[in-house]
């Protein structure tokens, strides 16, 4: 059973994560330019941008695998310099890229990564628990060279946890993967999540952020775009979306055509800002034009919205 | 046990099981490749004058090979582990753990020791029915070897920093580890070559592992086995500086 890891911490006060003013320059190119936040324990926390952003490079420095040019990062309180031993028996991460140790069964592999944290037999029956949870439980004895890569995947996701660690950092984990291991991590992390530990996710799928994250932060050319709660987020978008059909497949009027976004197969979906565009006002203007609707929806901003709005690009897209 | 202790011995126990699980490579292999030199020399050589009074040729290339392996197979297990473990890219998971540098440097040595103990003890055995060797000065021979194992190990390791592909490991085999371990007294007595080789070999660490190792079998040496004593030393004490520096600055390993 997964007790909760951070009480401790949570009830000094101390942040899960904190991040202040790291900075990174890879020759001509500044990675990180000054990237300042807080994650407060227990918080189920998103991590968005679009490729380059430098969330792998923020994830590396926090994980000691690239050294900050400046700037500091603490875990739970301790350095993850100064203090990095410390620092790193509070913290798992899974790695974004599929990798793994082919000399060793799945099982031998999680009881070597959790003697490198200090975790020795007590942590066996954890370990058990979590091949069970990630339905690894047929795969103990078997190579890692002969899992495939969603097994591979799932065996990452146990490595990170093993030691029980009170923040967990998954680098896209669900990339590449099936809707099967997905459900999986989810309804795992929300359990975990629900037990204390907290959650940074970095992630391209959006609707996983909105979903599961409350609080979002957007990475954009290596500085720190917005930070805030997902429901104020969403609320600050000024825009709705409606999306109607025209009966016999007429054209918008004049005045309406401009706010189109999309047209599919006579589809199409108006942009609207809430305060300019009163969908009142839209219907107004299609009854005065003498056209019949033969469709209509409207659908609120998402994540991805917010993401375009800011960085200018999709979800998953480079520039 | 604290968790610091644990996970140095984790690290250690998982180099080992690491040889272990192909010991046909790591253990095997090279046993068999000694010995058809002990084949071929001993049979190319046989009548020629003892190289020490009463020690005969065969007996005389014993340690040599068996130090010569220890040297090749050392090195051949850090670099060989650490590059698979950048290659892989599961270096990570190290990486990310509460392990310091002086405990990664240990366990990953004292790992290729264990290896070279099982390859020396393996080659003794398998000539025993030819040959029995004395051993003189066994604390000699120990300390020659652990310094030796423990000198190519840390070799090893630097190599497996440095390399960027597993060709830049086979050129520090091909063009140091090699050419130095052949041309170190293994086969022959450096009194036996012309003079500026023979002044070559006393700049060549390999030579006073070699021969140290030799005089713990013997009580015999080129050199008094107090010098070979210090350049094994000396030389491990200047890897084992190097490599610490590179792991505890995170030289080519840290981005």
């Amino acid at each position: 059973m997964y007790s909760n890891p951070q009480k401790t911490d949570a009830a000094a006060g101390t942040a899960a994560l904190q991040i202040r003013d790291v900075r990174k320059r890879y020759g001509s190119l500044e990675a990180l330019r000054g990237v300042s936040f807080d994650i407060a324990p227990g918080e189920f926390f998103a991590l968005l941008g679009p490729n380059g952003a430098g969330k792998s490079t923020l994830i590396s420095i926090i994980a000691g695998l690239v050294g900050a040019d400046t700037g500091s990062v603490a875990v739970m309180g301790h350095d993850t310099v100064k203090d990095f031993r410390a620092a790193r028996r509070k913290l798992g991460v899974v790695p974004q890229e599929l990798v793994f140790d082919p000399f060793f069964k799945v099982r031998e592999l999680l009881r070597i990564q959790a003697g490198y944290y200090g975790c020795g037999k007590e942590s066996w029956p954890w370990i058990e628990e979590m091949l069970e949870r990630l339905d690894l439980a047929s795969k103990t004895e078997v190579s890692m060279r002969a899992l495939s890569g969603g097994m591979k995947r799932r065996v990452l996701i146990a490595q990170a946890l093993v030691h029980k660690p009170p923040l967990v950092i998954l680098d896209e984990p669900t990339a590449g993967v099936d809707v099967e291991l997905r459900r999986t991590l989810w309804a795992f992390m929300r359990e975990l999540h629900a037990q204390g530990t907290t959650v940074v996710l970095t992630t391209h799928y959006l609707e996983e952020a909105q979903e599961l994250c409350s609080r979002v932060a957007i990475l954009d050319r290596g500085a720190v775009q917005v930070i805030e709660p997902t429901p104020q987020l969403l609320a600050r978008h000024p825009y709705r979306f409606l999306r109607l059909k025209l009966a016999g497949g007429a054209q918008l009027p004049e005045s309406l055509r401009e706010l189109v976004t999309a047209n599919v197969e006579g589809v199409m979906e108006l942009k609207l800002e809430t305060r300019r565009h009163p969908i009142g006002a839209v219907f107004e203007a299609l009854r005065s034009a003498g056209l019949a609707i033969e469709d209509v929806q409207t659908r609120e901003p998402d994540l991805e919205d917010i993401f375009i709005e800011l960085t200018g690009h999709k979800a998953g897209n480079g520039r | 046990m604290t968790p610091d202790q644990l996970g140095f011995l984790t690290l250690l126990k998982k180099e080992v099981m690491r040889f272990w699980s192909v010991l046909g490579q790591t253990v095997t292999a090279p046993v068999i490749t000694a010995l058809l030199y002990l084949l071929v020399f001993a049979q190319a050589m046989a009548g020629r004058a003892p190289v020490y009074p009463g020690i005969g040729y065969t007996e005389f290339l014993i340690p040599g090979l068996v130090m010569m392996t220890v040297i090749q197979n050392a090195f051949a297990n850090t670099s060989s582990s650490l590059m698979q473990s950048k290659m892989m890219g599961n270096i990570v998971f190290l990486q990310m753990a509460p392990l310091g540098p002086l405990q990664w440097f240990a366990a990953y040595i004292l790992a290729a020791i264990a290896r070279c103990a099982l390859v020396s003890v393996a080659m003794v055995l398998a000539t025993l029915p030819f040959v029995q060797l004395p051993v003189r000065e066994p604390l000699a021979a120990l300390a020659v070897f652990l310094l030796a194992a423990g000198s190519l190990a840390a070799l090893g390791l630097i190599a497996g920093i440095v390399a960027e592909k597993f060709d830049h490991i086979a050129a520090f085999t091909n063009f140091l580890i090699t050419p130095l371990s052949f041309l170190s007294g293994v086969f022959y007595s450096v009194h036996a070559l012309p003079p500026l080789w023979f002044k070559a070999s006393h700049l060549n660490p390999f030579f006073y592992m070699i021969d140290g190792f030799r005089y713990g079998f013997f009580g015999h040496g080129d050199v008094p086995i107090a010098l070979s004593l210090a350049w094994s030393l000396g030389f491990f004490l200047l890897v084992s500086a190097i490599c610490m520096w590179m792991l505890v600055t995170g030289y080519r390993l840290k981005r």
